[in-house]
C-alpha cells in the first residue's frame, strides 16, 4: 500500500517538474473582468487643483513632517522623513505650495480622517535637484541607506517599505528573488499594463534588486491570462541566463507571496517563518521599477499606476501623482456612471470600500472599482452555516475557516487564534465559495482587530503595572533615604554640641590642662561630676585629718588634694579612675607622714620657730581650742 | 533479592530526579496572586476599595474581596476571574462604580499652578512637571484612572475619552450584509 503511494506521488511530483509548477491546495477562479482596462495604453492627464498627502500611507510608523504651511516645495523634495525603522518618506509630487497641514478623510476602511498635506500645485513640474547613484560602484548598505529617503513602498498593495526587505543584514541569506506579478484579482490590471510598456525598464529595476540581496536567480512569476504582458518580459529578458518567465496557471490567489513561493519554487514556508528565512524574497513589479527609477533617475516614489474601472465610461490605467483626488481621476476616466453606487480601493476580493469620493489616491491604491448594481448587486442575506466545508477546500493557507467562523462569532476569541486565525490572508476564499453567504472574512476581521486591541491593552497594562510597581518601590527607597538623613542630621547635630561644649570647656579658666577628647558631651560631663565628687570627698578626709594636723600642712593639704581635681582624662574611664585612686592613695600617703612627723615632733608645729608673737598668741588660742575640743571628745567618748 | 536491589535502585534514581525537579522547577511566591493581577486591568484606580490592582488580587487570592469589584475591568474581567477562581459569575457591584469609555486625563495648561499633587497622585508616574511649573500627562502611560482629579486645587484635569483613530480603529462585529459579497466574494 505504502509503496503504491509513493509510486502515485512520485509520478504525481514529475509531472509538476515538468511543468515548473507547483500548485497549492485551495483558491477560487473569480470571473476575471480584466478586459475593459487593457484597452488603451497607460495614460496620463493634468496636474489636479490640489493633491492631498496623508502621512499614513505604508505599513510602519507615521514620517516626521519636514515642511510648514506655506512653504514652496519643488518636484520630489522631501516632505515628510521616514521615522524609525519601519516608515517611508513622502516626497512632493509636483511643485508649489503647502496650504494647509490638517486632518483629512483618508483612503481606510474606517472612513476617519487622519493628517494629510496639502500641497496646492503651480503647474510648473520644477523638479528639485535630483541625485542619481552609480549603484554598481556604490557599497550597498549606502544604496539601502538611500532607499530610506526614496519614500518607495511595496506598491503591490501590502505598502511595506521596501528599504527594509533589500536590508543586507546578513542575518538570511537570499538566495532567490520571486518578482510577482501574477496579478490575480479580477478587475486590476495596472501590473500588466506596466509589463506591457516598461519591460526594460522592470528588468533593469530586476537586475539592480537583485545586486542588493546578492540572489542567485530570479524568477517572474505571471498569470496565464496575461499573454501580452508575459511576452514582452520574456523579450526583455531573454538575454539574462539567471532570469526567467514562470508562467502560472490563473487561480484566485496565486499572487499572495507564499503562494507565488510555492507554485514558482515547490517551497513551503512554515506559517510562523517569513519568506526571507528560507531564502527568498518577493518583490512586485511596480516596486522594481520604482527602485529603478529612483536609483538611475533619481526620481522618488511619487506617483503610480492605478487601473480605474467598473462603471466608469473610459476604464482605463492611469499614471497618477500620489495625493491626486479620486474625483479628478474618476472624471479622467470619462466619469461614473449615473448608477454607480460606490467606490473600491482594491480589488473585489479584498478591497474595501471608500468612505468617500474625496478621498486621495496613495501609495496602495492599486485599482479603483466604480461600484454599480450591475457589477456588484446587493448580496442575499447571509443563511446558517451548514458545516459543509467548502470553505476549508478553498482556503488557501490550510485553515478551517467554519471553525474560525464558530470561534470569531461567538467571540472566543482564544480559540480563533489557536487556530491559526492571523494565518488568514483575508483573501476572500471561503466567502466566495460559502453556499450560505456568509460575509466570514467579517468574523476574521473582526475577530483580528479585537485580538489586536486585546493584547495592546494587555501590553498596556503589563506597563501600568511596571510603572506602579516602580513608583512604590521608589516611594520606600524615598522613605528610607529620608530617614537615614534625618539620622544624619540628628547624629551631625549632637557632635556640634559636644564640640561646643569642649569650646566652652576651654575658655573657662579652670585648672584644667587637659583638653576635653572630642568622645561626647556625655563624657566630659560625668568626669567633671566624678571630678567634683572627688574634690568634695578629699575636702571631707583633709578636714578630718586637720583636726591633728597643723593648720599649715592641712593648707598645704588642700593645696595639694585640690591639684588632682583638674577634669581628667575623660577619654578613658578606667584610667581616670586609676589616676583618681593614685592621687587619693598619695594624699593618704601624705596625710600619713605628716601625722608621723607631727607626732614625732611633739606635737608641736614644726614651722613654728621664728613666728611673731602674734602669730604665736594665735596658735596658742587655736592649741587651746583643740585641747579643750579633745578633752570634750574624751569626755564624750568616756 | 534482585528485585529489592531493583526497587532500591528505582527509589535512588527516582528520589534524585524528583529532588531536582523540585530544584529545577521552584515556584516563588504566590502564582494565584500574579494570576489574578494578570487579568485586572492594571489602572490602579482603586475602585475596589483596595490601594491598588496588586492588592486587590491578594485579597480575591485570600477570599477577602469578591471578584466583581472592578469597574475598569469590565464584564470580560469578571468573567475571567470567575472562570479563574471557579466561581459563579455574577454582574459588577454597582457600589464601585459602573465601567466607563477608556479615557486619558488632560491638564488645562492655562490653568495648572503647578502645584504637584497631581504628581503625587498618579499611581503610574505619567505626569511630568515641577513645582511651579505646568504640568502634562504622558497620554501613552495614563490609565485613565481618575486619581489627579480630586487632589487638583484648580480643577484643571478632565477626562478625554480616547478618540477613535485609523490606528486603533476596529472591524465591526458584521450585522450588516456586506454589499460586495454576492459578485465576486467578500469586499
Amino acid at each position: 500500500m505504502h509503496s503504491i503511494i509513493q509510486f502515485v506521488s512520485r509520478l504525481i511530483s514529475s509531472k509538476r517538474i515538468k511543468s515548473g509548477i507547483y500548485p497549492f491546495q485551495g483558491g477560487v477562479h473569480p470571473d476575471g473582468r480584466k478586459e475593459a482596462s487593457t484597452a488603451s495604453p497607460i495614460s496620463r492627464f493634468p496636474i489636479p487643483d490640489k493633491l492631498v498627502l496623508p502621512l499614513r500611507q505604508h505599513v510602519g510608523y507615521i514620517p516626521k513632517i519636514r515642511v510648514q504651511v506655506g512653504d514652496y516645495v519643488l518636484k520630489g523634495q522631501m516632505l515628510a522623513e521616514a521615522e524609525g525603522n519601519v516608515s517611508a518618506a513622502i516626497h512632493a509630487p509636483t511643485s508649489g505650495t503647502i496650504s494647509q497641514i490638517s486632518e483629512e478623510v483618508i483612503p481606510h476602511p474606517s472612513g476617519l480622517p487622519d493628517m494629510c498635506m496639502t500641497l496646492i500645485p503651480d503647474g510648473k513640474e520644477a523638479w528639485t535637484t535630483l541625485t542619481p547613484i552609480d549603484w554598481r560602484n556604490q557599497p550597498k548598505h549606502q544604496l539601502v541607506s538611500s532607499l530610506r529617503a526614496s519614500g518607495i513602498v511595496g506598491l503591490g498593495g501590502a505598502t511595506f517599505p521596501t528599504h527594509i526587505k533589500v536590508r543586507a543584514d546578513g542575518k538570511s541569506h537570499i538566495h532567490t528573488l520571486v518578482i510577482n506579478a501574477a496579478e490575480c484579482e479580477p478587475y486590476i490590471t495596472c501590473d500588466d499594463m506596466l509589463m506591457r510598456e516598461r519591460a526594460d525598464e522592470i528588468v533593469k529595476g530586476i537586475e539592480i534588486v537583485q545586486f542588493l540581496l546578492g540572489a542567485e536567480r530570479c524568477v517572474i512569476g505571471i498569470e496565464d491570462n496575461k499573454p501580452e504582458a508575459i511576452a514582452s518580459m520574456q523579450a526583455a529578458c531573454h538575454a539574462m541566463e539567471y532570469l526567467s518567465v514562470k508562467v502560472v496557471p490563473t487561480l484566485y490567489p496565486s499572487g499572495d507571496a507564499r503562494r507565488l513561493i510555492h507554485l514558482l519554487l515547490d517551497t513551503e514556508i512554515p506559517h510562523n517563518k517569513r519568506a526571507t528565512d528560507v531564502g527568498v524574497q518577493v518583490f512586485n513589479v511596480a516596486t522594481v521599477l520604482a527602485i529603478y527609477r529612483y536609483l538611475v533617475f533619481g526620481e522618488p516614489a511619487i506617483n503610480r499606476i492605478v487601473t480605474v474601472t467598473g462603471g466608469v465610461n473610459h476604464p482605463k490605467n492611469f499614471e497618477v501623482l500620489f495625493g491626486t483626488p479620486l474625483r479628478t481621476l474618476i472624471d479622467a476616466a470619462g466619469g461614473a456612471k449615473e448608477n454607480a453606487s460606490h467606490f473600491i480601493m482594491g480589488g473585489p476580493m479584498m478591497g474595501f470600500d471608500l468612505p468617500s469620493i474625496d478621498v486621495p489616491i496613495t501609495k496602495a491604491a492599486n485599482c479603483i472599482i466604480v461600484a454599480t448594481p450591475e457589477l456588484f448587486p446587493e448580496p442575499p442575506s447571509a443563511l446558517p452555516c451548514i458545516r459543509c466545508t467548502r470553505c476549508a477546500d478553498a482556503c488557501p493557507v490550510y485553515l478551517q475557516p467554519q471553525e474560525l467562523y464558530w470561534f470569531s462569532k461567538s467571540d472566543n476569541f482564544e480559540k480563533a487564534r489557536d487556530y491559526n486565525l492571523f494565518d488568514c490572508i483575508e483573501c476572500g476564499c471561503c466567502s466566495y465559495v460559502c453556499p450560505s453567504n456568509i460575509p466570514l472574512v467579517q468574523y476574521y476581521r473582526y475577530a483580528k482587530s479585537e485580538i489586536i486591541a486585546t493584547d495592546r491593552a494587555k501590553e498596556a497594562a503589563n506597563l501600568a503595572r511596571e510603572r506602579n510597581e516602580f513608583r512604590l518601590s521608589r516611594i520606600e527607597r524615598e522613605k528610607l533615604e529620608r530617614a537615614q538623613k534625618h539620622a544624619e542630621r540628628a547624629a551631625a547635630g549632637k557632635a556640634e554640641a559636644a564640640k561646643a561644649e569642649a569650646v566652652k570647656a576651654e575658655q573657662i579658666p579652670d585648672n584644667s590642662t587637659q583638653k576635653a577628647s572630642s568622645t561626647g558631651a556625655d563624657d566630659v560631663k560625668k568626669a567633671a561630676i566624678a571630678a567634683a565628687i572627688e574634690r568634695a570627698k578629699a575636702l571631707k578626709t583633709a578636714a578630718a585629718q586637720s583636726e591633728h594636723a597643723p593648720v599649715n600642712a592641712s593648707k598645704e593639704k588642700l593645696e595639694q588634694v585640690a591639684a588632682p581635681a583638674v577634669p581628667p582624662k575623660a577619654s578613658d574611664d578606667e584610667k581616670v579612675k586609676q589616676d583618681k585612686q593614685a592621687l587619693i592613695a598619695a594624699a593618704i600617703e601624705r596625710a600619713k607622714a605628716q601625722k608621723l612627723a607631727a607626732n614625732q615632733a611633739g606635737n608641736s608645729p614644726m614651722n613654728t620657730d621664728n613666728v611673731s608673737p602674734a602669730v604665736q598668741a594665735e596658735i596658742n588660742e587655736i592649741d587651746a581650742m583643740r585641747a579643750k575640743a579633745k578633752e570634750l571628745i574624751d569626755q564624750e567618748k568616756a | 533479592m534482585t528485585a529489592i536491589y531493583i526497587m532500591l535502585g528505582l527509589a535512588l534514581v527516582l528520589g534524585v530526579l524528583l529532588g531536582f525537579a523540585a530544584l529545577l522547577f521552584k515556584v516563588e511566591g504566590d502564582p494565584l496572586i500574579a494570576r489574578i493581577d494578570a487579568i485586572l486591568p492594571q489602572t490602579q484606580c482603586g475602585q475596589c476599595g483596595y490601594p491598588g490592582c496588586k492588592p486587590y488580587a491578594t485579597a480575591i487570592a485570600n477570599g477577602e474581596a469578591d471578584i466583581n469589584q472592578c469597574p475598569p475591568g469590565g464584564d470580560a474581567g469578571v468573567r475571567a476571574l470567575a472562570e479563574l477562581m471557579g466561581v459563579e459569575y455574577k454582574p459588577l457591584n454597582a457600589e464601585h462604580g459602573a465601567p466607563k469609555p477608556k479615557s486619558v486625563a488632560l491638564i488645562d495648561e492655562n490653568t495648572c499652578i503647578g502645584c504637584t499633587l497631581c504628581i503625587q497622585a498618579c499611581p503610574v508616574d505619567a505626569i511630568l512637571g515641577a513645582a511651579k511649573h505646568m504640568h502634562t500627562i504622558i497620554a501613552s502611560e495614563c490609565t485613565g484612572c481618575e486619581l489627579c482629579l480630586v487632589p487638583c486645587p484648580v480643577d484643571c484635569i478632565t477626562m478625554q475619552p480616547i478618540a477613535e483613530t485609523p490606528d486603533n480603529w476596529k472591524w465591526k462585529y458584521p450585522v450588516i450584509p456586506i454589499k460586495a459579497l454576492s459578485s465576486g466574494g467578500v469586499i
